[in-house]
């Protein structure tokens, strides 16, 4: 295993994947809720027509992939991205980085991922792990779900970085191109950029599916489930609803309860208790996601079936959207303000 | 959420590692928390693998009565649609169509089924005989 890599567990894959790769590569000062922040992973998007798993489309966060993307260049980091054609050259191509002493991140599929107990191994192909070695023909995974660093054979790596379907992760490989260092400063900037392009995806998207007014959309949608679906299929739209908003270890909140770290780290580099009182915002934002998942599970259980307990419900998301749309206008003008 | 609230529920995930989760201390300050699960994601996972059960049942069920070949079990089964099916087989949606049909599928070479039970993770035979379970060749 490559010497100075710290296997770190994350509540999220892809800021864990970016967190322990810029430590490694020299970024010290980065955490998951930087990450997270300066990578602006926080959203909502409604997807209309679309499904998934036969149910509604719906995020909680932003696009696979940008949060590494965006973190590193916000801090100027050069990095390499590299999908294949066969996997004979995604292969070869991984084990030249091992040998050089240097790790790489993988996108994967998990639904063949061996480690994943079976009740989590949905085609979803957005998974992010780092292999980190090779011993006895295993390559050493540090997934950042996991406490300990997992193993694949040859066989089974392949085969997670080849899954198809949506979002098919081609092989894709990638890592920081060197070592850099990055000074306080250069985290200031990150941070302003990537409060400023959240709140720009929050609030200022056209059209009523994205940010806060996605979640408008969504709460409406919601009080018409019952007579439009059904009562049956209602409840396995909103089991949806919550396992994308819980993800894995989001705590319930949807996201929210990392950002509002990210925002108590942002008040270290700059000391203006907005940060603080803001954060309390999103605190309080996670909260009602979580209470608006045990509403939902007092619907898909069966305890709750009335027109009355759907619209609830649907209030519950029109609360939150109100709320994160305050949370966030105050955002913005505290960058007005520290401008 | 506050930090000894961080749910500590028996999940399924439980099994290989536990979740990191972000909650308030006392103080009002943000750390980390090991969480074993949340019952309320629970059953939502429960619904959505009943829902899956609920359709392989009706597969089985299809393909019983030769309405369907054992393709569409075994679709399920893995929670494939034909999308998917299509692209980690190869074959074109069109064809995999007309591979639903038992009559069609009967036809087929044992090299066309072992494309598909490679995606399905089982054996030649199985596939043939529409039991999951059969591991001969």
């Amino acid at each position: 295993m490559i010497e100075e890599f710290k296997h770190l567990q994350a509540a999220h894959c892809e800021n864990g994947v970016t967190t322990s790769l810029l430590r490694y590569y020299g970024v010290e000062q980065m955490t998951e809720p930087l990450a997270f922040g300066i990578g602006s992973g926080l959203f909502f998007i409604y997807i209309p027509l679309m499904k998934v798993n036969n149910g509604p489309a719906i995020s909680f966060r932003t696009m696979p992939g940008m949060i590494f993307k965006r973190t590193c260049r916000s801090l100027n980091i050069p990095i390499i991205r590299e999908k294949f054609s066969s996997r004979e050259k995604a292969m070869r191509a991984l084990n030249n980085r091992l040998s050089q002493g240097e790790p790489a991140a993988c996108q994967v599929g998990v639904y063949y991922l061996p480690y994943f107990p079976k009740e989590y191994r949905f085609h979803f192909n957005a998974h992010n792990i780092i292999v980190v070695g090779r011993e006895d023909d295993r390559y050493l995974i540090s997934d950042p779900i996991m406490e300990q660093i997992a193993t694949m054979t040859p066989y089974e790596l392949e085969r997670v970085r080849f899954a198809r379907g949506p979002l098919a992760p081609k092989g894709q490989l990638y890592f920081p191109r060197e070592k850099r260092k990055v000074t306080h400063e250069q985290m200031r900037t990150a941070i302003l950029t990537g409060i400023k392009r959240n709140v720009r995806d929050m609030l200022y998207v056209p059209g009523n599916i994205a940010g806060v007014s996605g979640i408008r959309y969504t709460g409406k949608k919601i009080k018409k489930w019952r007579d439009r679906l059904g009562v049956e299929k209602s409840r396995s739209y909103l089991a949806q609803l919550v396992r994308m908003q819980e993800e894995i270890g989001t705590g319930g909140g949807g996201f929210r309860f990392i950002y509002a770290a990210f925002l108590q780290q942002a008040y270290e580099y700059f000391p203006d208790d907005g940060f603080m009182e803001i954060s309390r915002q999103f605190t309080k934002a996670g909260d009602l996601w979580r209470n608006a998942a045990v509403q939902a599970s007092g619907i898909y259980k069966g305890r709750l079936a009335g027109q009355e307990d759907y619209n609830t419900m649907g209030d519950y998301l029109l609360e939150i959207a109100s709320l994160e749309k305050e949370a966030f206008t105050s955002l913005a003008g505290l960058l007005k303000k520290l401008k | 959420m506050k930090k000894e609230e961080i749910p500590q529920d028996p999940g399924a995930l439980n099994k290989v590692t536990k979740e990191v989760s972000y909650a308030v201390d006392e103080n009002g300050h943000y750390v980390t928390g090991l969480s074993t699960g949340w019952e309320v994601k629970i059953i939502a996972l429960d619904v959505a693998w009943s829902d899956i059960e609920k359709k392989v049942k009706e597969a089985d069920q299809k393909v019983r009565s030769g309405e369907a070949s054992p393709l569409l079990l075994f679709m399920e089964l893995n929670i494939m649609d034909i999308h998917i099916l299509s692209a980690y087989t190869g074959f074109w949606k069109w064809q995999i169509r007309r591979h639903l049909k038992p009559a069609v599928f009967r036809k087929l070479s044992d090299k066309k089924l072992q494309r598909y039970a490679e995606a399905f993770e089982v054996s030649v035979k199985a596939l043939k005989t529409g039991k999951p379970n059969d591991r001969g060749v």
